[in-house]
């Protein structure tokens, strides 16, 4: 049973994949890869989730306390970050859609799209991050508000009232952080796809790669679809 | 492992990827629109519930669960039991200390 998918593409040049020799069928290696990808985004999940725990509980103790810290995040800046990181999730999954229509020039600029939207949550997040550490609002014993200005003296004054309101600031760039070294991580595995669709490597018969990606990066989405209210909005 | 060939694999029309991220823009402005009304305590539920609501959204038609073979559906709800499970115990752990001393140690 041995399957070689030629990828039509249409410089000539086309690219043949063959499956691994450990595999039966290239059915078999596709879903022993995707489903490996899953078994790593359970993972992912646990990692995240000790986090949400850990906020959720002290959260419930503390409800004022994390109410005075999310006045210092924006929620304009975080819905602008969730439309953008949706709107990357549908051109990761058209991108597919496109490669199984064997649409390379689709699913190039799907890509392009997904990766722009990246940089894009990446500069949001630069600003937010840069913004607070600039006024010594950072995690934990780094909550040491200085300068001037309306948020400083708010600082302080929450510093007074809440003196472990450092906690909410642990958790905003724990949770942040690590969201967001999840979307470098992701940008840098879209340039490889991209660079695989340039030197035509995919096809509709072959599209591993993409599939396994694109679901890593709809997962990188659905994190921030909790961080996003839980951080910004609930407070 | 269901389907058949690499042929096979279920492709999802443009229609449904297009409404469904008109829903979740949707869901994104009721977000912020159900945060400016005080619930006292169901706010947190209730931000989770429309997060839950997007989240099954993504999962089943961006990752495609709806259509897959269910192993993959159960693979990813064993994460979410033992999240149950990691939640129940340090819950109880947190509220036992919390009861007998009055603060958090």
């Amino acid at each position: 049973m041995s399957t070689a998918n030629t990828s039509a593409s249409s410089d000539g040049k086309s690219h043949v994949h063959h499956h691994a020799h450990h595999f039966d069928s290239a059915e078999h290696e596709y879903n022993a890869a995707k489903f490996g990808t899953w078994t790593f985004l359970v993972t992912e999940i646990l990692m995240f989730g000790g986090l949400f725990v850990g906020y959720i509980l002290y959260h419930e103790r503390f409800p004022e306390m994390f109410k005075a810290g999310a006045t210092f995040l924006d929620w304009k800046m975080g819905a602008l970050n969730t439309i953008v990181l949706l709107f990357s999730s549908l051109t990761m999954a058209l991108s597919i859609y496109y490669m199984q229509h064997d649409n390379k020039k689709m699913t190039l600029i799907n890509l392009y799209v997904t990766l722009a939207c990246a940089c894009i949550f990446m500069v949001v997040k630069y600003f937010e991050y840069t913004h607070k550490l600039h006024l010594g609002i950072g995690p934990g014993n780094y909550f040491q508000p200085h300068g001037h200005g309306e948020e400083v003296q708010r600082a302080l004054g929450f510093l007074k009232d809440y003196p472990n309101i450092g906690m909410y600031f642990s958790f905003y760039f724990c949770m942040t952080g690590l969201h967001g070294s999840h979307v470098l991580i992701g940008m840098g595995l879209i340039i490889w796809l991209i660079r695989r669709t340039h030197r035509n490597e995919f096809s509709s018969k072959y599209y591993t790669a993409i599939e396994c990606v694109g679901l890593f990066w709809h997962l990188v989405d659905l994190i921030w679809i909790y961080l996003f209210p839980l951080l910004y909005l609930v407070g | 492992m269901a389907s058949g060939g690499a042929h096979d694999h279920h492709i999802i029309p443009l229609k449904i990827y297009f409404r469904v991220i008109a829903i979740l823009m949707f869901l994104t402005v009721v977000t912020v629109a159900a945060s400016r009304v005080d619930f006292g305590v169901m706010n947190t539920v209730i931000a989770m519930l429309i997060a839950s609501v997007k989240a099954g959204l993504v999962l089943a038609f961006f990752m495609h669960l709806k259509y897959d073979d269910k192993m993959y559906t159960v693979a990813f709800g064993t994460s979410v039991f033992f999240l149950l499970v990691l939640y129940f115990f340090a819950w109880v752990d947190f509220y036992t200390r919390f009861i007998h001393t009055g603060i958090v140690q």
